[in-house]
């Protein structure tokens, strides 16, 4: 393990900004922000679905604010083919919805409430995510 | 004003993914390579979300009702059933591939990046498929 592009600073601020997202989320309108929850209860579900669909559309006004005000460009990479990225699209949103969270709602949320079920998942798709990286990069 | 709130909650969370740069999944990835050039900034995003978040929520918890609803929505679900472990599995795998997860997804969209637009539709058939074919229940 070599340790690179290391940016503890922002990476803390950003979390921050996230956590009181999820705090103000939880004490004004009552409920744990999971975002792999809301857009799907977005789809498949009528209650709150103006809630969530406002909360997804502000997910996709954040980076244009960030842009407005401090007038960087945000750059972004992914290389990977379209058969690959439906895939990955297809198992993240089955694997989600199977296990009642994602990054945001188990790993943000879930272990902030201290939810064991939360702690398990987030262990497992942390282990998993690495071990499918370390295979990825012998293939 | 809950949709207000709804709204800006999104933004703010919106604007810390691009401030920790996890909206770029090559970023993320650096964070999944753990056993080559590993970046472990995800990691402080999280500590940093977690120590806003929980003493706050551990201090409210027991409030009557939030502020805009009628009530809370608590989570009850306890069990640590085959749901979890396999749809765990299942989203690792995925988020590994590409390092994409449903918050960066959706927020790139913004970008106007067709690779995450591809990505977010096929989220959303995964999303519908489980409603669809009652995996949830299915599994217990």
């Amino acid at each position: 393990m070599n340790i690179v592009n290391f940016t503890p600073l922002s990476a803390l601020i950003g979390g921050i900004t996230i956590g009181f997202a999820v705090f103000l989320f939880f004490i004004f309108n009552g409920r744990m922000t999971g975002v792999s929850g809301i857009a799907s209860s977005f789809l498949i579900s009528k209650n709150n679905r103006i809630d969530n669909l406002l909360f997804l559309i502000g997910l996709m006004l954040g980076p244009f604010f960030y842009n407005f005000f401090t007038k960087h460009k945000i750059e972004i990479l992914i290389t990977n083919s379209l058969f690959l990225l439906i895939i990955a699209g297809l198992l993240v949103g089955l694997g989600t919805r199977i296990s009642g969270g994602c990054t945001s709602g188990h790993g943000i949320s879930g272990m902030g409430r201290f939810s064991l079920r939360s702690i398990i998942a987030t262990v497992i798709f942390m282990a998993v995510g690495i071990l499918t990286v370390f295979i990825k990069n012998f293939v | 004003m809950s949709k207000l709130v709804s709204l800006f909650c999104g933004i703010i969370f919106g604007i810390g993914l691009v401030i920790s740069e996890m909206i770029n999944p090559e970023k993320v990835l650096g964070f999944l390579n753990f056993f080559g050039n590993w970046d472990p900034s995800l990691v402080f995003v999280m500590i940093g979300a977690i120590i806003v978040f929980s003493p706050m929520y551990h201090l409210l918890k027991n409030k009557e009702k939030p502020i805009f609803k009628e009530s809370f929505t608590h989570l009850n679900n306890k069990k640590i059933d085959k749901n979890l472990i396999i749809g765990s599995s299942l989203f690792g795998i995925g988020w590994g591939l590409v390092g994409l997860c449903p918050g960066p997804a959706v927020a790139s969209l913004a970008l106007f990046n067709k690779s995450s637009a591809v990505f977010v539709i096929a989220m959303f058939v995964g999303f519908y498929l489980v409603k669809l074919l009652d995996l949830r229940t299915q599994a217990r």
